[in-house]
């Protein structure tokens, strides 16, 4: 917001023609090092995302097993679609862990997260020590989350085993179990997620005009209707990005569970299913690209939700 | 939005009155009570939060032979520092923290590097483009990797290099080819964060370097680059974080085990000589150690960088 209260006077109507005088006035070396400037980073992304986007969707058309040269590739339209949907095994329960996934993150961490940044956003003893710990294993990869709770959850060893006395007798087993497993890992990727997201509305909630806040109180509104009427709706950008990160997020996630067990008995989820292409025995390169176009798809509304909330000001101006 | 630079603004003193706020100082019995509540709370849940970690370290700390004879939920008989240097040294893990190392660091310069010369081009010029080039940039972070993990690895497996960047030959199974796949992911980001920021600073002051006669690239390097360091240092800490956690990319793009970096080699390393549990624990802690460093060292610097993006509103 600054930024633009910043860049308006600086560029209103007349100016503008100004610049782009300057802009033709440029030297033929200045000219060269602005394209360099631009045109190498903008080259790379390119060839290393957006071409291979691209790539992905063609070969999501094709047959391919990567052995045999280019010229192997053969076109087979929709097929490889409609046999992920139909006979592919382990596709649905893949997205149904990819829902649950989803589900879980933006309920439950999201919704602490909002819970802890509000108790913590006041003056408070100990108040940036409260946070420091809730958000440390933000700094922690995903990967290593899984080691660590791997030792919370083994079976006769753990923490979370001895602390219910199952240790001994009748052992919950929390990351074996198909029917538990996927809840266990999602507690642990929460315990990431939740100081992320405490971190981002915290920044929100600092950024809100204490003005308003006062105006609601004398206005006779208690904290409860202050909160909810006043501050949540400003906060609403937050809240979107919130959102967006959050569903990124869970559709990324892969890390956790190939740490703990490569993405099985339980745990497969639709990123290990494309990876399991590449590194794993089958090498289907169409098959591979069309469930990565599957998660594209579902991505880029999110994307585009995304780019609009933080470009929107800019586009106005 | 430059507020969210390392810096967070504190709340006016004067902005609540006295007593309605849980941290006035002379609060009423009720008010007490409240704040009892919320300390209880919030200590009880950093409690809960912490536990992993600290189960972590108490398993690290204690031998094979206790914790086989009185399980680990027991009291230790010693405590020693003796899986630490067990897994420090049979597993080789300065190797791993040099690979690390080496693909960290490049792609983060580089990445700095790129990303503020576009974001300089593109918050100092009026290009038509602009804003569809910050989309391109933006948007290509945000896609889940696995998107284009398939072309990728193809391609790479198809790109000769020279070998004394690449001793297999080709972009795969190098450290190079890491390099530029963390650059094309990352760069994205920082530029949109980087070119806010840009835009933030006077456009006078290149205006004025530009009538000195300053070239576009001096008008970078030596006006607006160094204007720009609470940018860099929170994004550079920020992207050290994520850089360093990688997992994905070195698993796939990496097909030698000794090549990976420490974060992908703790899977393998798990199974074959992490063999009992007070090793992995001490292997996955190590491997944390710089991670909670940055953490510690540079806190400031990475809740500046992590919410950089997000407080523009």
């Amino acid at each position: 917001m600054t930024i633009l209260d910043i860049d308006q006077p600086v560029a209103p109507p007349p100016r503008r023609k100004g610049r782009r005088g300057r802009a033709t006035a440029l030297a033929g070396t200045d000219r060269l090092t602005l394209g360099l400037m631009l045109g190498i980073p903008t080259l790379l992304v390119l060839a290393l995302i957006w071409g291979p986007a691209l790539a992905s969707v063609a070969l999501s058309f094709t047959e391919w097993d990567g052995v045999g040269g280019l010229s192997d590739i053969r076109w087979v339209g929709l097929q490889n679609y409609a046999d992920i949907f139909t006979t592919y095994p382990r596709f649905w329960p893949a997205v149904q862990h990819n829902l649950i996934w989803l589900a879980f993150l933006i309920v439950l961490p999201t919704a602490f997260g909002l819970f802890l940044a509000v108790l913590l956003d006041r003056k408070l003893r100990f108040g940036r020590l409260y946070q420091s710990v809730l958000y440390m294993p933000v700094v922690l990869s995903l990967a290593l989350t899984g080691f660590i709770w791997q030792l919370m959850y083994n079976p006769d060893q753990g923490l979370i085993n001895s602390l219910i006395g199952h240790a001994h007798t009748d052992q919950i087993n929390w990351l074996g179990n198909p029917d538990l497993n996927l809840y266990a890992v999602l507690v642990a990727a929460g315990w990431k997620h939740t100081g992320y997201v405490m971190l981002l509305y915290l920044a929100g909630l600092k950024a809100v005009d204490p003005s308003l806040k006062e105006a609601a109180q004398l206005d006779g509104a208690n904290g409860w209707q202050t909160f909810w009427q006043v501050t949540f709706p400003v906060l609403r950008p937050i809240n979107v990005i919130v959102l967006v990160i959050t569903v990124i997020e869970g559709l990324r996630a892969f890390d956790i569970v190939y740490a703990l067990n490569r993405g099985r008995n339980g745990l497969e989820l639709v990123s290990v299913l494309i990876t399991d292409n590449i590194i794993g025995e089958s090498s289907r390169i169409g098959w591979g690209s069309a469930l990565a176009v599957i998660l594209l798809v579902i991505s880029l509304g999110f994307i585009v939700t995304y780019l609009v909330q933080v470009f929107r000001k800019e586009e106005r101006s | 939005m430059t507020s969210a630079v390392g810096v967070r603004p504190k709340k006016s003193a004067g902005s609540l009155p006295p007593g309605s706020g849980l941290g006035g100082k002379h609060d009423r019995p009720r008010d007490r009570a409240l704040r009892g509540a919320l300390h209880t709370f919030l200590g009880l849940t950093c409690l809960v939060w912490i536990a992993p970690l600290l189960w972590a370290v108490y398993a690290s700390l204690r031998s094979y032979d206790d914790t086989a004879q009185h399980g680990y939920f027991s009291l230790p008989s010693k405590l020693t520092f003796a899986n630490f240097a067990k897994a420090w040294t049979s597993a080789d893990l300065p190797h791993y923290y040099l690979n690390t190392l080496l693909i960290t660091i490049p792609a983060l310069l580089i990445t700095l590097l790129f990303s503020s010369l576009v974001a300089f081009c593109v918050s100092r010029f009026n290009f038509k483009f602009n804003l569809a080039l910050l989309m391109l940039f933006t948007a290509g972070n945000l896609l889940p990797q696995q998107v284009i993990i398939v072309p990728i690895y193809r391609l790479f497996l198809l790109t000769p290099v020279p070998s004394w960047l690449s001793d297999s030959g080709y972009l795969l199974d190098s450290q190079f080819g890491l390099v530029l796949v963390h650059v094309a992911f990352q760069t994205g980001f920082c530029t949109f964060v980087l070119s806010n920021y840009m835009k933030t600073i006077p456009h006078e002051l290149t205006e004025a370097a530009r009538v000195d006669g300053a070239s576009v690239f001096r008008q970078y390097w030596q006006v607006i680059l160094p204007l720009c360091r609470p940018a860099l240092a929170a994004l550079g800490t920020l992207e050290f974080a994520w850089i360093y956690n990688d997992f994905m990319w070195a698993i796939v793009l990496i097909q030698t085990g000794d090549k990976m970096p420490i974060t992908s080699a703790l899977a393998s390393l798990s199974g074959q000589f992490f063999t009992d549990y007070n090793l992995v624990a001490a292997g996955s802690l190590l491997t944390a150690l710089p991670s909670l460093i940055v953490f510690f060292v540079l806190q400031r610097q990475f809740i500046g960088g992590l919410t950089l993006g997000s407080t523009k509103g």
